[in-house]
């Protein structure tokens, strides 16, 4: 029990934080209920995507700057394949087709990192420039178009039949969606050999080749699932607005400050991804109380931007101690 | 020595190991007639020419004053991601003071910001411990937020770049650039410093080896905060340099210079794990990137190829150094 505790502590503390921001939320805005905590899910799931994706690659040691670009091609090129279907379009294998253009993605990122022997930040620095401008090539403007159906799976809250819908009026479907996708790839991932792999190779490459880890393909694999993730962020990028957009969202910044806020050590082999994700909505919690507050929205940018270097310096701070005792 | 060694293409790999800005060098000439070769075929006649040089020595310049931040910063295993919101907010003050204030004490104004980001950025890396990539991307998160507030309460007030500024940025004396001016002192000194001053060779230490730094007597937390308050110190003398270039100060001035600059540094032979490199190489680094970039110009490339061309090409370049370097 304590052990499970101790393992879990940081995100437990998310979640407790999680919470009582919500708390907070629903003090400044009585009117804040259901409708509320679906459009909040719903600007989240991009954010927790890209998330997803940053940890992933951070576990295995590396780190993808790319990650924001890739959501664009994503976005992209779902919103240009769906454009000029009626309602007949064929949905599902555009939206495999868009899954595996990610893993393509992220597995050619990988396997630069692995082929050049460049440093990740340098190699995912020149990809961001690549899958940005592969982008624009897709798309010049925003635009295109999304199914209708598609766009209903994030819309709303989750209705069960049999089930009276106020019961799951509180569970907005983008959290299902976000947990459905998530829990699919990531359990069987981290359960597997693989999985393991990753977490080997990100805490000390030398000391998992010398067991026999074959550094090279799990780092390609290890971004090819940063890939895979970042598609489903594109998808989620369309399906909430309905077009594709080229231009790459603020994304990148905000992975990074959940993946550490998360308790993902940049250095690598520590932390999973439901404290990221918990991290991602209590950075759109906290956006979303200042704009309640009628706080000028750059001044929320300060606010958030505060938040994510205290976050860090204490992180530092706190590994430091444990270093020293 | 075996015979391999002592092959002609292993001698060659050998000397452009031990002087890696002959390389560049090398690299930034066949850019340079590939430029004026397909000048030639497109338009029949040439682009390389005295005025050319010049604007293209000015980019460079730009590019090679905020790519001192990141040098600076690689040296110990670090980097600046703020130095271009930095050299911004520098800029964009000082254009906004100058109508009220004069330009002098607009410009000292306009230096106090870097200081704080500079400190700030000092305090999380050193003292705290914090990845400077993290740190300096959300001190740059945070001073963009300053930047927009500030931006709001000086709406009404003109705003004016100061005549000094202009004539260092687009005035020439002999063909010259007159940023050569601030420039050269600049590079030289920067030069001299990394090799020859006690803090430059700490920078290289810190990098290469911190723990034996540490146990050498280095307070590693006075190098950082000293390191990162004169990158950010650099960055707001870019902001200047290049505020005179655009004659215009805007809130997205120096933001796309980051990139390339960061390139600039990579491409010119400094190690991001630290311990290794040499702004002679940025600043042939910074040449070669002005040049790439006149060419994709020249070429009428859309803005979508360019980007991947501009991406593949820094990969690419930095992978081949990467083996010429780390080579037997």
């Amino acid at each position: 029990m304590s052990r499970a505790l101790r393992r879990n502590g940081w995100v437990l503390g998310l979640v407790v934080l999680f919470l009582a921001l919500l708390a907070f939320t629903k003090a400044i805005q009585p009117g804040f209920g259901a409708s509320g905590l679906e459009s909040l899910a719903r600007a989240a799931l991009p954010f927790a995507f890209a998330t997803a994706a940053m940890a992933v690659v951070v576990i295995a040691g590396g780190i993808d700057l790319s990650v924001a670009s890739m959501m664009a091609v994503a976005s992209v090129t779902a919103a240009v394949l769906m454009q000029g279907h009626g309602a007949g379009a064929p949905t599902l294998p555009i939206v495999l087709a868009v899954l595996g253009l990610g893993v393509a993605m992220g597995a050619l990122n990988g396997l630069l990192v692995v082929l050049t022997r460049v440093p990740d930040i340098v190699v995912t620095l020149a990809m961001m420039y690549v899958w940005e401008g592969a982008a624009l090539l897709i798309l010049n403007a925003p635009g295109g178009a999304a199914d209708p159906a598609l766009r209903a799976i994030v819309l709303g809250p989750v209705t069960l039949p049999f089930v009276p819908a106020a019961w799951t009026a509180w569970l907005p479907k983008a959290v299902v969606v976000l947990a459905v996708a998530v829990a699919v790839v990531w359990v069987p991932l981290k359960r597997s050999r693989l999985g393991l792999s990753i977490y080997a190779i990100g805490s000390d490459a030398t000391a998992a080749f010398r067991s026999g880890v074959a550094i090279g393909p799990v780092k390609v694999a290890a971004y090819a699932v940063a890939g895979l993730f970042a598609a489903m962020g594109g998808l989620s990028v369309t399906m909430g607005t309905g077009i594709g957009e080229p231009i790459p969202g603020p994304y990148l910044l905000a992975a990074v400050a959940a993946v550490v806020l998360g308790g993902v050590a940049l250095t690598g082999g520590q932390g999973g991804l439901l404290g990221p994700i918990v991290a991602v909505f209590i950075l759109r919690l906290v956006r979303l109380d200042l704009t309640l507050m009628s706080v000028d929205p750059n001044v929320t940018a300060i606010v958030e931007g505060t938040i994510m270097a205290v976050v860090v310096m204490a992180g530092g701070l706190i590994a430091l101690r444990g270093r020293r005792a | 020595m075996t015979d391999a060694a002592s092959s002609a293409p292993a001698r060659a790999a050998g000397f452009l190991r031990r002087y890696p800005v002959v390389t560049l060098l090398i690299l930034l000439a066949v850019l340079t007639a590939g430029l004026q070769v397909t000048s030639l075929i497109m338009y029949g006649k040439p682009i390389v020419n005295q005025l050319w040089f010049g604007n293209r020595l000015n980019y460079a310049i730009a590019l090679a004053m905020l790519a001192a931040c990141q040098t600076i910063t690689m040296f110990t295993g670090g980097i600046d991601l703020s130095a271009a919101v930095v050299a911004t907010i520098v800029a964009f003050v000082t254009a906004t003071l100058t109508p009220s204030l004069g330009a002098g004490p607009a410009i000292l104004v306009a230096m106090l910001p870097a200081l704080a980001v500079g400190l700030l950025n000092g305090f999380g890396i050193g003292v705290c411990r914090v990845h400077p990539l993290i740190m300096t991307l959300g001190s740059g998160l945070i001073a963009t937020g300053f930047l927009l507030v500030y931006q709001r309460t000086v709406i009404a007030t003109g705003t004016e770049v100061p005549a000094a500024l202009v004539w260092l940025g687009t005035g020439r004396t002999l063909g010259l650039p007159n940023v050569l001016v601030v420039f050269l002192p600049f590079a030289a000194f920067l030069i001299w410093a990394q090799g020859r001053w006690g803090f430059g060779r700490l920078l290289y230490a810190v990098g290469a080896n911190e723990n034996a730094a540490r146990l050498s007597g280095v307070r590693i937390w006075q190098v950082h905060m000293a390191l990162y308050l004169v990158a950010a110190l650099i960055a707001g003398l870019t902001g200047l340099v290049y505020v005179g270039q655009i004659r215009q100060a805007s809130l997205s001035l120096a933001l796309p210079l980051l990139l390339p600059a960061v390139a600039a540094t990579v491409i010119g032979g400094t190690s991001i794990f630290g311990g290794r490199g040499s702004y002679a190489g940025t600043i042939v680094g910074a040449m070669i990137l002005a040049v790439l970039v006149s060419l994709l110009t020249l070429l009428q490339i859309p803005e979508g190829a360019r980007r991947i061309l501009f991406g593949a090409v820094i990969l690419a370049v930095t992978a081949v150094y990467v083996r010429l370097s780390d080579q037997g």
